[in-house]
């Protein structure tokens, strides 16, 4: 077991690097002028890569390599091939639709793949320093890519809003690993499982505990945390918000599974009701503030919130049920919102001349194709059956009705009914014939190219499996919740890849 | 073909939705591909009652195949009597309804016609569902095509319509699926069946189990929908196209009461009985005044459908098997009839652009032919004996009176004359009298083939359904009587009391 090399551990990530390193040293020989477009395409090839490595670490043992840092096992390759899909889809969209030229196009591919590189590894981390380093790496990317617009006044605002307050964010989880060292002497993931019950200083667990959940909370946007969470997707390009929203919230949401299901299991009846409240109020936060938005990225921003929201409610079931429904949903809302954001990419284009919900008015008359895909990914973000959106929220809320927290699931259902007038606002406002009475210029019909058209069609695809079959990828997560439940029972920092027995 | 014809009949308009996105827009390209796969699917429901058992207990043409291991759902159909007709009446209506939107629909055909065959579909797999949670997806998913089209073509402000319609319907079946979730996590299982025996034997705490009758009650009793729960009705109808909003209200709400809470909670629906009843009477009444007092006639229709569902809803609760059988009965009569009132009502719509009542008048010499259906319609819906809507009205209302309380019988039967009134009134101002300057001005032309292709049927419809009940009753006692364990012959006169004992009818089920 132990012929594993370490390597192959962070295939994904090492590909990853290795693809954005070849996209900037590409990028600075190209002469000036030369079209960047392609550096895309190479970004694409090396994220495919990245996801068909993930796909065969299957074959490797579970175990953990790098001095017990980093683990492969179902859990992480459920979430690796996750955000490299995710991944794969925001640079397709980013093709068809970064303006040519004037933008520094092979940075922007770079720091996408970089992003991914640290989103991935934080998947895969088990030992806290590493973490706070994946995540940096991670956000580090995340905080200039939100303020490329550079020209406008809103991009650099988000950046700047964005990175302060994410800055905090990790202050606060990097002085809860510090607490948790303090306490058990050790930041490996499975020692600390182990120690915190007996350990001597238990209130320095707590607080440590206490202020991880907070840096957490603050990357996937649950309230009390979201406040970046409007501005940042309101000055962000579109395509960005595309891989904001989903593929970093999509590794919070692994690094929090892990940190509450592996390393306090102990704790359950601490962080439970805390996440308990927190999943209300991003729910109820979220729905209520965006029923009052007429820009439409600050809505879906208010509606991630909510998301959140109903994603933390899965965190109310029971160990293996809580985990999978959680893993499920971050994958249904991955597909939905990233498939919006295409949409609303191509409608309202780069520059965003078209912001508004009145904007999208008559969509489906002028873009039969765009305007039905809208419809329909919002109606998965209702929660309609037969759509990701539905199988996502139903496993949420059937975990926690399972789990005992019948009104929690009361609360989240009626919410998601409250989140279906503004999700419906802008589904109708796009079926509605255009009044022509106002005169304005004819708006330009979005084109549809083939690299949006493959993004499209790969959300769409992801939405309906995940409503009419989500037996496969459902299976995959509770694999993935198996391994999470049941740590090694022996590891020691020291032992290089240690093989990781299942539990009967 | 018995083992995969329900599969089929789900899959012909799904697979015509497919086809109708995929076809070019162009001409009338959609209206013809809806058209056949809705005549297609029609025939296919016509396979049902023509191999039905009479007399046979339980489900027939059942599947039952597992479909998502974890929650274990199950694509579990199949139909009894009380939902062979309906099935054939969602049949029956799906061509109509595209032959009515034949040339009303002029924009966007192919989006239209499509999202009306996924409608289809998922009406059809709210009939034939018996397993909870594939119900519940169907019955969502109907959802979405509505409110879609509303808001495409409505006539005034759909959008607001459409949210209106979505949020009614949507909100309550929040606390139903929580209380289908429930349902399976205390037993592992959501098969009707299986559930319904479960409750029989009282294997749920009783007041966790009363909520969750609740949430099922309420989530239908919003979608028929009974008084006050309205709200949505009127908007809607007047929004709807005209092939939607003749199936909008009514039968999916109504059998669902039947066969999801009045079969599956029979000890909680005795228990809300008494209220309901109550309630039913009242928006029997309620609705016929108002209608009464309606100058657009799309809102008179909704608050006359309001009228009459509201006194299904009477039979159902009642807890007779005649009365059951009459709602049963009363629901396809009453689909029938007020498809044909949609889509006679829509061609005045098309002619004159105009749902005012008082705008028109006079026109029987210039649309004889529609006249005459109108006339018959209308008399049907009254419940003219010798007409469909006799026969259901008469069976609950003498059920009632003999096996509920005269009083409610009697107040009941008042709405029914108010029923008369608006109808026979509304009949007047349309066709008779003098003729108004807005016949005068527009020339319209009275009834073209396709509309009389599809009109004439309806009409001959209810005059069979008046006079030869007998060709559909046995087939619908079949599905009722297992519903009616507690009525015997030597009960008649079953006094309905909330505090009915439990052990009776814990022994009557058995």
């Amino acid at each position: 077991m132990n012929s594993v090399p370490d390597i192959f551990r962070v295939l994904p990530e090492v590909i990853l690097t290795l693809t954005g390193v070849a996209v900037m040293l590409i990028d600075g020989s190209l002469p000036s002028g030369f079209p960047r477009r392609p550096l895309g395409w190479v970004a694409a090839v090396g994220t495919t890569l990245a996801l068909w490595a993930s796909l065969w670490q299957f074959s490797l043992p579970q175990g953990t390599g790098f001095y017990g840092t980093v683990e492969t096992s179902a859990f992480t390759i459920f979430f690796h091939v996750l955000i490299c899909g995710i991944v794969l889809v925001a640079l397709l969209l980013s093709l068809d639709t970064l303006p040519e030229g004037s933008h520094h196009q092979g940075e922007f591919y770079a720091l996408v793949a970089f992003g991914a590189v640290g989103m991935c590894l934080l998947s895969g981390a088990v030992e806290l320093l590493l973490v706070f380093i994946a995540l940096e790496i991670s956000s580090i990317s995340t905080y200039i890519l939100a303020g490329y617009r550079k020209d406008t006044a809103r991009g650099p605002e988000a950046a700047i809003k964005y990175f302060l307050l994410g800055s905090f964010a990790t202050g606060f989880l990097l002085y809860g690993v510090a607490l948790i060292f303090g306490a058990t002497g050790t930041t490996q993931i499975y020692e600390i499982a182990r120690l915190a019950p007996s350990a001597d200083n238990h209130s320095f667990v707590l607080a440590g505990l206490g202020l991880m959940l907070v840096g957490i909370l603050f990357k996937v946007s649950a309230a009390p945390f979201h406040i970046w969470t409007p501005d940042v997707y309101e000055g962000a390009p579109s395509p960005v918000v595309a891989l904001l929203s989903t593929a970093p919230k999509a590794a919070a949401f692994a690094l929090l599974l892990r940190v509450v299901y592996e390393m306090f299991p102990s704790l359950h009846g601490l962080w439970s009701p805390l996440l308990w409240i927190v999943a209300v109020l991003s729910m109820t936060v979220g729905n209520l503030a965006a029923l009052r938005q007429e820009n439409v990225k600050r809505m879906l921003a208010y509606s991630s919130i909510a998301h959140a929201g109903y994603l933390l409610a899965a965190f109310a079931g029971l160990g293996t049920s809580g985990i999978a429904a959680a893993s499920f949903y971050t994958a249904a809302y991955a597909a939905m919102n990233v498939g919006v954001f295409a949409v609303i990419t191509l409608v309202s284009g780069y520059d965003e001349e078209l912001p508004l919900v009145g904007d999208f008015r008559g969509l489906i008359y002028r873009s039969p194709l765009l305007g039905s895909l809208l419809i329909f990914f919002l109606v998965s973000l209702v929660g309609i059956p037969f759509t990701g959106g539905f199988f996502g929220k139903f496993y949420a809320f059937s975990a926690a009705v399972g789990g005992g927290a019948v009104w929690l699931a009361i609360i989240g259902l009626l919410n998601s009914g409250l989140a279906a007038a503004y999700y419906l606002r802008l589904a109708l406002a796009a079926a509605q014939r255009r009044a022509a009475k106002e005169g304005d210029a004819e708006v330009p019909t979005p084109q549809v190219g083939v690299a949006v058209g493959a993004a499209l069609l790969l959300a769409v695809a992801a939405t309906l499996v995940l409503g009419i079959a989500p037996g496969e990828v459902l299976r995959a997560a509770e694999a993935g919740a198996h391994t999470l439940q049941s740590p090694p029972a022996l590891t020691a920092p020291t032992v290089v890849g240690v093989a990781m027995q299942q539990k009967p | 073909m018995n083992e995969s014809i329900l599969t089929l009949i789900l899959l012909a308009p799904l697979a015509g939705a497919v086809l109708v996105a995929l076809a070019p827009d162009r001409g009338k390209l959609s209206n013809w591909i809806a058209l056949l796969t809705s005549l297609v699917s029609f025939g296919l429901t016509l396979h049902l009652p023509a191999h039905f058992i009479l007399g046979q207990n339980g489900f027939q043409f059942e599947i039952n195949y597992p479909w998502i291991e974890n929650p274990a759902i199950f694509y579990h159909v199949g139909v009894d009597g009380l939902s062979l007709w309906l099935v054939v009446l969602t049949g029956l209506l799906a061509p109509v309804g595209v032959l009515a939107s034949w040339n009303a629909i002029t924009e966007r055909r192919k989006i239209f016609f499509a999202l009306f065959l996924v409608q289809q579909t998922a009406m059809f797999g709210v009939f034939v569902s018996l397993d909870l949670m594939l119900y519940y997806g169907f019955w969502e998913l109907s959802l979405v095509p509505m409110a879609i089209l509303i808001a495409m073509y409505g006539r005034k402000n759909g959008p607001r319509a459409a949210i209106r319609f979505f949020l009614f319907t949507f909100i309550p079946s929040a606390p139903l699926l929580v209380a289908i979730l429930w349902l399976y996590a205390r037993t592992g299982s959501s098969d009707f069946a299986t559930l319904q025996i479960l409750i029989a034997h009282g294997s749920f705490p009783a007041g966790p189990l009363c909520w969750a009758a609740f949430a099922f009650l309420f989530a239908f009793a919003v979608k028929v929908p009974i008084f006050p729960l309205h709200g949505w009705l009127a908007d809607t109808f007047s929004e709807a196209p005209v092939a939607l909003a003749m199936v909008v209200a009514g039968k999916l709400g109504l059998y669902s009461m039947l066969r999801f809470h009045v079969a599956l909670f029979p000890v909680q629906a005795r228990q809300a009985a008494p209220y309901l009843i109550a309630v039913a009477v009242v928006g029997v009444l309620y609705g016929a005044c108002l209608a009464l007092v309606q100058r657009d006639f799309w809102r008179l229709l909704a608050f006359a459908a309001l009228s009459h569902l509201s006194l299904i809803t009477l039979g159902i609760y009642g807890f007779t098997q005649t009365g059951s059988s009459g709602a049963v009965y009363q629901i396809l009569s009453h689909g029938i009839i007020d498809g044909a009132l949609f889509v006679l009502l829509g061609i005045l719509y098309d002619r004159y652009a105009s749902s005012q009542i008082a705008s028109y008048g006079g026109l029987a010499s210039s649309l004889p032919h529609t006249a005459t259906l109108f006339v018959i319609t209308a008399l049907a819906m009254i419940g003219l004996p010798m007409l469909s809507g006799f026969v259901g009205e008469f069976l609950i209302l003498s059920s009632t009176f003999t096996g509920v309380s005269r009083g409610w019988a009697i107040a009941a039967s008042l709405g029914v004359i108010l029923g008369a009134a608006y109808m026979l009134w509304l009949v007047q101002r349309l066709f008779y009298g003098p003729e108004s300057t807005l016949a005068t001005s527009k020339r319209a032309v009275d009834l073209q083939f396709r509309e009389s292709a599809l009109l004439w049927p309806l009409a001959t419809l209810m005059l069979v359904m008046g006079v030869a009940p007998m060709l559909w009753l046995p087939s619908i006692e079949t599905g009722v009587h297992p519903l009616q364990w507690k009525e015997s012959p030597a009960y008649p006169h079953f006094a309905l009391s909330p505090a009915a004992p439990n052990s009776s009818h814990g022994e009557g089920q058995r």
